[in-house]
């Protein structure tokens, strides 16, 4: 056990590239947490997916033991945070779990979208926060503008910022040194019952259910009996481990340590990330404020693209579920596509994260069905409808009104892009809130229909400003609009998955789009295909497929048979990837293709 | 289905001159060939093939290639007459070769005829010079009209080849290239729609597009029943889909493939069906040139390999290769399938308990198929 004094608890806050992830490593790589030998890059990303895309989607933790000048050991327990926006409420909940923060900014950019939204975070958590400017080996380093940048944007004295590469190391020593000495001890009381926060959770194949703690009063050991405040469930600890990353038992933890327990829980779903741990016989007269349950804010149907699948994608969904209470789903049915599951997740990213690893974890091709926000649907009876799915959009006629949730999106960007982003979030509904100038760089802020966003917004904004442009985005709330539910026809035939709700005013144009695309995604027939987008009964827009004319082998004579007719039954193969509608086949990447949009 | 739709043999030779810049037949150019190994490694296999076939009444004999007219014209008598022998030869028996239209080719047709060929199909490709240049040929248009005419008074029976739908071709270019093509003609033509092969010169180069002016999906399809409708004018109908003749004047062997009749199959590369005790088997010899003839020689076999094909899959080979005629395929072949709509959208037709594909269904043969047997 450390004495309070000797802990420093800090996460790092930076917008995505500036350097988490290469800080953190040096951190731990300095202090000798692991040996040189056992060190690979971005340690503390450990999924394949966070790897890859160079992102960090899960909270993680590291114990790092610091030798300070003043003669003294230090324990510095780091939180590292997923940056993206989808993840942006597990940071918020992770953040209470320390008393500061590294605010890291790549003095070759500057302030971005992600650095504002992470930091004002880090402030509502009443983090004490040291900025730090990596990238100063890069010629195009401006120490100076950054810091000025940060003290006119942010509002906090850059003046003692510090100056590092995380690439080649300098500076890493200054910042130990300004860890412990500038950023607060926690508090707490040993002698107070135990009072532990349930930091993160998460399903580990040998060891089950790991559950991250803070403890704030009293202490903790291996074969206590403890207590879960709100779901009241009770457990025995079976091992009690700080992260070093890797795991070391420990016999006990006590106030402003952070670490690890496992204690035979079944599911990830059975643990509320914010809850309080007690002794269940000794419990803390006050239980901490808790936190509310992420919700899931965009919902899409996952169908295997081969039907027999079904059953295998009901067992990934349900192994990815027990370790992410974010992701919720439920089974749906398709008249197109058959049986599968209707899916809420964060947002994006989430999306894409999950189905990334049902097909590549789990070995089953997906069709994913077009991304829908959560509409709340005024019945004229005086009822209301959560809409999940366009697919149950009730009759108009019964309908009095609809509202969307909206987002406040912040967005920075280059001056010289700044025409083309307002252009942007004007075509997607957006009403401007804000424009202020910060160097030569405009941040822009809007209130968007989340439904605008979720349909390729940030790949459009990436595009327009030559990916110079960074944006994050946080929900407001509802408002009413006039939202209608648009259908695709196939050679007449309704195409549920291909269902959305959209504004009317942008109704024609997202149809004429859609059908333009389905055009070039769907193979010729022996017929000529319509293909029309439809509001209730009205067409508003129609494209035609025209029929394929000529496809016939010129010669075909002994010799060719064996390997035409094996070609056919490769055909045979290829066809389970196909979806019938009516007559057409329709090709699994159109219903993911059809959805992005060029405009 | 075998044995009313008769009995071939088909024997490939698999060297050429020159490897033209379209063809993915197994063909080979070597400096030099020794004709007395290659002929007993023939003579070999049709023992082989006879005990394998057991006595049957031989509709045919087929010379393929590569350039079959590169054979020395003593190999091509002693197989047939080898031939003629072992099983039974019927009264109208048909042997033919395939010929490249050059002066020294044309200069052996005495020779064939006298060894017992009475069909000659000659490769002409195109009756315009720059076109044959492009192709890559080593003829001439004089050539192939002068090789055309020995052979037309060489044999009874004469075909030649055409590759239409070429660089740069016209709708019009190839209607008067037709004509011409139709009034050279004696009873049988084939028409080729140019086929850019993967792994050939041009597949490369169309890869890389470099093969410009191919004709669009339209003007191929335009094409394609020009063809029909002049050849069908002109009295040579088509019989298949790039096959057309005056009645009666069919290739008796080639219609043994589409009608699933059965095939022994010699030389590099051949494939050949068997119907024995009921089942279908599929032979395969071994490709390369050398390695067929080695084989044959150490082991008394050129097969690499010999398999019976399933029924389902014999079923489909049936009636893959049977509508391609235009005679089609008895309607019972396709119980089952999803023959219905295929009818109702006109593409294919009964006809005397026939199914053929329609004017309409027939450059769709291929789509037709995947409805059908996918
Ligand atoms: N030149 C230079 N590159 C750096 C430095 N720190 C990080 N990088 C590079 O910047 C990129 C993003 O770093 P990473 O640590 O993954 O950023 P994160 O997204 O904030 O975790 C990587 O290519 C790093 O190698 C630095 O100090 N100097
Ligand atoms: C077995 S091949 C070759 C016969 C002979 N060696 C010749 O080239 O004249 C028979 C015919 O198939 C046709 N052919 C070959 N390759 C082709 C292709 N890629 N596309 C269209 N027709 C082709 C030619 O008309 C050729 O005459
Ligand atoms: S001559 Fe015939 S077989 Fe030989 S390469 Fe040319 S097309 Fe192919
Ligand atoms: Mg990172």
């Amino acid at each position: 056990m450390t004495d309070l004094t000797h802990i420093r608890n800090f996460s790092i806050v930076a917008h995505i590239d500036h350097g988490k992830s290469t800080l953190a490593d040096r951190l731990i790589q300095s202090t000798g947490t692991v040996k040189d030998r056992d060190m690979q890059a971005q340690l503390l990303d450990s999924m394949d997916i966070e790897r890859e895309r160079g992102i960090t989607i899960k909270a993680n933790t590291v114990r790092i033991e610091y030798p300070a000048k003043d003669g003294e050991t230090y324990i510095l327990n780091l939180i590292d945070t997923p940056g993206h926006v989808d993840f942006a409420y597990e940071v918020s909940r992770s953040m209470q779990a320390v008393e500061g923060s590294l605010l890291v900014v790549d003095a070759s950019q500057g302030v971005e979208a992600q650095t504002l939204a992470n930091v004002y975070q880090a402030i509502d958590a009443d983090h004490e926060i040291v900025p730090v400017l990596n990238k100063i080996d890069l010629p195009a380093a401006d120490v100076d503008r950054v810091a000025e940048q940060i003290e006119d944007v942010i509002g906090i004295d850059a003046t003692d910022a510090v100056q590092i590469s995380a690439k080649t190391g300098i500076g890493i020593p200054d910042v130990l040194e300004a860890i412990v000495t500038r950023l607060p001890s926690p508090k707490g009381d040993i002698t107070a019952p135990l009072k532990a926060m349930l930091v993160d959770s998460w399903y580990d194949a040998y060891l089950g259910v790991v559950v991250m703690i803070r403890v704030i009063d009293g202490t903790i050991k291996k074969g206590d009996q403890i207590l879960m405040m709100q779901t009241n469930a009770k457990y025995k600890i079976d091992k009690l481990a700080v992260l070093k990353p890797q795991m070391v038992d420990i016999p006990e933890l006590g106030p402003g340590e952070i670490g690890i327990l496992t204690a035979s829980i079944k599911q990830v779903r059975d643990t509320r990330v914010g809850d309080t741990i007690t002794h269940e016989r000794k419990q803390t007269a006050q239980a901490l404020p808790g936190f509310k349950p992420a919700q899931p804010v965009v919902f899409c149907g996952l169908f295997p693209v081969d039907n027999a699948q079904f059953e295998d994608l009901r067992e990934a969904i349900d192994k990815l579920a027990l370790n992410d209470a974010s992701f919720s789903f439920e089974m749906e049915t398709s008249a197109a596509l058959g049986f599968g599951f209707r899916c809420g997740f964060l947002g994006l990213l989430h999306l894409e994260v999950i189905r990334d690893r049902i097909e590549r974890e789990y070995d089953i091709d997906l069709i994913t069905t077009a991304p829908s926000v959560i509409y709340n649907v005024y019945m004229r009876d005086g009822s209301t409808l959560e809409l999940h799915n366009p697919a149950d959009m009730p009759d108009m006629t019964h309908v009095d009104h609809i509202e969307e949730p909206r987002i406040k999106a912040t967005i920075l960007v280059p001056d010289e892009y700044l025409g083309d982003v307002l252009k942007l979030c004007q075509d997607r509904r957006g009403i401007q809130v804000d424009l202020t100038y910060a160097g030569s760089r405009a941040m822009a802020v809007y209130d968007l229909p989340l439904n605008e966003v979720v349909f390729d917004f940030y790949d459009r904004l990436k595009s327009v400003t030559k990916g110079y442009a960074s944006f994050d985005y946080q929900m407001t709330g509802y408002r009413e609009d006039f939202l209608v539910k648009m259908q695709i026809l196939v050679n007449d035939e309704p195409v549920d998955a291909l269902s959305m709700m959209v504004h009317r005013d942008r109704a024609d144009m997202r149809g004429r789009a859609m059908c333009e695309k389905l055009k070039d995604l769907i193979p010729r027939h022996m017929f000529k295909i319509p293909i029309q987008a439809a509001i209730g009964g009205r067409v508003i827009a129609r494209e035609t497929l025209s029929a394929l004319r000529k496809d016939v082998t010129a010669k075909c004579y002994g010799g060719d048979a064996s390997r035409k007719r094996k070609l056919l039954d490769k055909q045979k193969a290829g066809k389970k990837k196909m979806r019938q509608f009516g007559k057409v086949e329709i090709p699994q990447e159109a219903f993911i293709n059809a959805l992005k949009m060029d405009g | 289905m075998a044995d009313n739709a008769g009995f071939g043999l088909y024997v490939h030779w698999p060297f050429c001159q020159a490897k033209c810049p379209y063809c993915d037949f197994n063909s080979h150019v070597v400096s030099s060939i020794d004709q007395t190994r290659w002929k007993s490694a023939y003579l070999t296999e049709l023992a082989r093939v006879r005990d394998e076939s057991g006595s049957r009444v031989l509709n045919s004999i087929f010379f393929g290639g590569g350039t079959p007219s590169l054979m020395s014209a003593d190999t091509v008598a002693d197989i047939i007459s080898t031939a003629r022998g072992l099983w039974t030869p019927a009264n109208d028996m048909e042997i033919t070769l395939e010929a490249n239209p050059t002066s020294v080719e044309a200069g052996r047709f005495r020779a064939y005829s006298e060894g017992g060929v009475n069909r000659v199909s000659i490769g002409i490709q195109s009756l315009r010079e720059a076109d044959l240049k492009a192709l890559g040929r080593l003829h001439t248009v004089k050539e192939a009209r002068d090789a055309f005419e020995i052979a037309r008074n060489t044999f009874p029976r004469v075909s030649f080849d055409l590759i239409y739908a070429r660089q740069n071709q016209t709708l019009d270019d190839w209607k008067a290239e037709l004509s011409e093509a139709l009034n050279m003609a004696v009873d049988h033509l084939s028409l080729y729609q140019l086929t850019v092969e993967p792994g050939t010169a041009f597949g490369d180069r169309h890869a890389v597009n470099r093969l410009p002016g191919l004709p669009t999906d339209d003007l191929s399809a335009d094409m394609f029943s020009l063809t029909h409708d002049i050849t069908e004018d002109f009295g040579l109908p088509a019989y298949e889909i790039s096959n057309h003749a005056k009645p009666g004047a069919a290739s008796i062997h080639n219609l043994i493939y589409w009608r699933s009749g059965d095939w022994v199959s010699i030389g590099p590369g051949a494939h050949g069906r068997l119907t024995l005790d009921g089942k279908r088997i599929e032979t395969t010899c071994f490709s390369a040139p050398g390695q067929w003839l080695s084989s044959v020689e150490k082991t008394a076999s050129g097969y690499e390999d010999r398999q019976t094909i399933s029924p389902e899959g014999a079923r489909t080979e049936a009636i893959m290769m049977g509508l391609r005629l235009t005679e089609g395929v008895p309607a019972e072949m396709l119980t089952g399938t999803r023959v219905e709509h295929l009818i109702n959208d006109n593409l294919l037709e009964i006809r005397s308990e026939r199914i053929r594909t329609t004017p309409k269904g027939r450059p769709l043969l291929n789509a037709i198929l995947r409805e059908l047997l996918a």
